[in-house]
């Protein structure tokens, strides 16, 4: 094993250029080139760090403001409906009212045709009576040879006419 | 066992510095060519762009997970130390997989310097001082209760003391021999194989057919298992080192 049978011979410059050589990997590359590379590393997780965050508070920015649109856009939409309602209800009192006015004229039109077919009538049951009175003093004077009052053939005509 | 020898590269093998030996070996090449490799792969990570390209996005992963690791272990103290574990944990990585590349084929020699318990037991040395270190800095002597668990009876202190003691001790060796182990059985386990299939096949038809191709199989996967192993590894060794620096920072 040149491990040990070498070793009284080669110890002193093993050692030494392992000092020599690991000094300056120690030196050069370990404190100086590690540190560097080490603070890259660390100032890109900050930059990182901030750039998230900025977006992050963008993002809640926009989240405001969205909320905020959506917000005016509900009392927009709130008003819009209330105007709507507010000339529905409008249209509807005054179709409501013509409505009522048309009625009332039909009504008493109605009314006045009503009274105007009672009156016909009465003039018309007055003028059978009349007949009806005439006829039967006319048969009872056929008949009986008794001549009968106008009067009483009347009265006699209206009391058969209201028992009929 | 050839492809452990350390050889003195270039005519260094007088190098010395107060004394001691310091030959530029085939090892301390490994140790230049992981260094530059990481260097380069690290230093294309620090582009500093907002939006990663593909090699900065791998580097930032290694420094992520060292630092994820630190952090769920140590807690917020941890960071101060993702400088040395990364640095470990890439120089190991990188050397293990560096160590498994198949150069041979091109007539070079690679060489992983990890499956030298020299190499491993100064990386464990260096995490071992540094618990100690923050320990005794941070605690005082204070530091000494990590070897007394809470609620442990008053009689029993001298005897758990002292297995706490051994077992902290015990730390920078398992450190150190677990990597090398690792590595070293690893590449002996292939040179094992390798020599299977180029012996069954210098050895006739027959032989090649039985010996070297269920071998040869077997290598293929064995491979996939070392890169596996490379990376695993270096992970324990980071691991380990950043408990080990826990019970430092933060006591029981």
């Amino acid at each position: 094993m040149p491990q040990i049978a070498q070793l009284a011979d080669t110890y002193s410059s093993q050692i030494f250029w392992l000092l020599v050589f690991f000094g300056i990997v120690f030196f050069v590359v370990g404190r100086g080139m590690v540190p560097k590379v080490m603070d890259t590393v660390s100032q890109r997780d900050s930059q990182i760090a901030a750039d998230l965050a900025a977006a992050e508070a963008a993002r809640s920015q926009a989240d405001e403001e969205e909320e905020a649109w959506r917000k005016r856009e509900n009392e927009n939409r709130a008003a819009a409906q209330a105007l709507v309602a507010q000339a529905k209800a409008d249209a509807a009192a005054a179709s409501e009212k013509k409505l009522s006015a048309a009625q009332k004229r039909l009504d008493t039109k109605l009314a006045k045709a009503e009274a105007e077919i009672a009156d016909a009538r009465k003039t018309a049951l007055a003028e059978v009576e009349d007949v009806a009175a005439d006829a039967a003093r006319d048969i009872v004077q056929r008949l009986a040879g008794a001549s009968v009052t106008p009067a009483s053939a009347k009265k006699a005509v209206k009391e058969a006419l209201s028992h009929g | 066992m050839y492809q452990f020898t350390i050889e003195p590269m270039f005519g260094s093998q007088n190098w010395e510095l107060a004394g001691y030996n310091i030959a530029f070996t085939n090892s301390a090449l490994w140790m230049l060519i992981t260094t530059v490799i990481l260097g380069i792969f690290v230093w294309g990570g620090t582009k500093r762009q907002l939006v990663p390209g593909r090699w900065q996005m791998a580097v930032e992963t290694f420094t992520g997970f060292i630092d994820d690791m630190l952090e769920a272990n140590i807690g917020k103290a941890g960071r101060k130390y993702v400088p040395y574990v990364f640095s470990l944990f890439m120089f190991i990585l990188f050397a293990n997989l560096l160590g498994l590349l198949p150069l041979g084929v091109v007539g070079l020699h690679p060489f992983t310097f990890t499956s030298h318990f020299t190499i491993t037991g100064v990386l464990a040395a260096i995490s071992f001082s540094i618990v100690l270190i923050v320990g005794f800095w941070k605690h005082g002597f204070h530091f000494f209760s990590l070897f007394v668990p809470h609620g442990t009876p008053l009689p029993m202190i001298p005897a758990i003391f002292l297995i706490e003691l051994v077992s902290f001790a015990v730390r920078p060796f398992s450190l150190a021999l677990r990597l090398f182990v690792a590595m070293m059985a690893g590449h002996v386990l292939l040179e094992v194989l390798s020599s299977f299939v180029i012996d069954g096949t210098n050895a006739g038809v027959g032989f090649a057919a039985l010996v070297g191709l269920p071998s040869f199989l077997l290598m293929i996967g064995i491979c996939a298992l070392e890169i596996l192993v490379a990376g695993i590894q270096a992970y324990v060794f980071a691991l380990l080192t950043s408990l080990y620096i826990n019970d430092a920072e933060n006591l029981h």
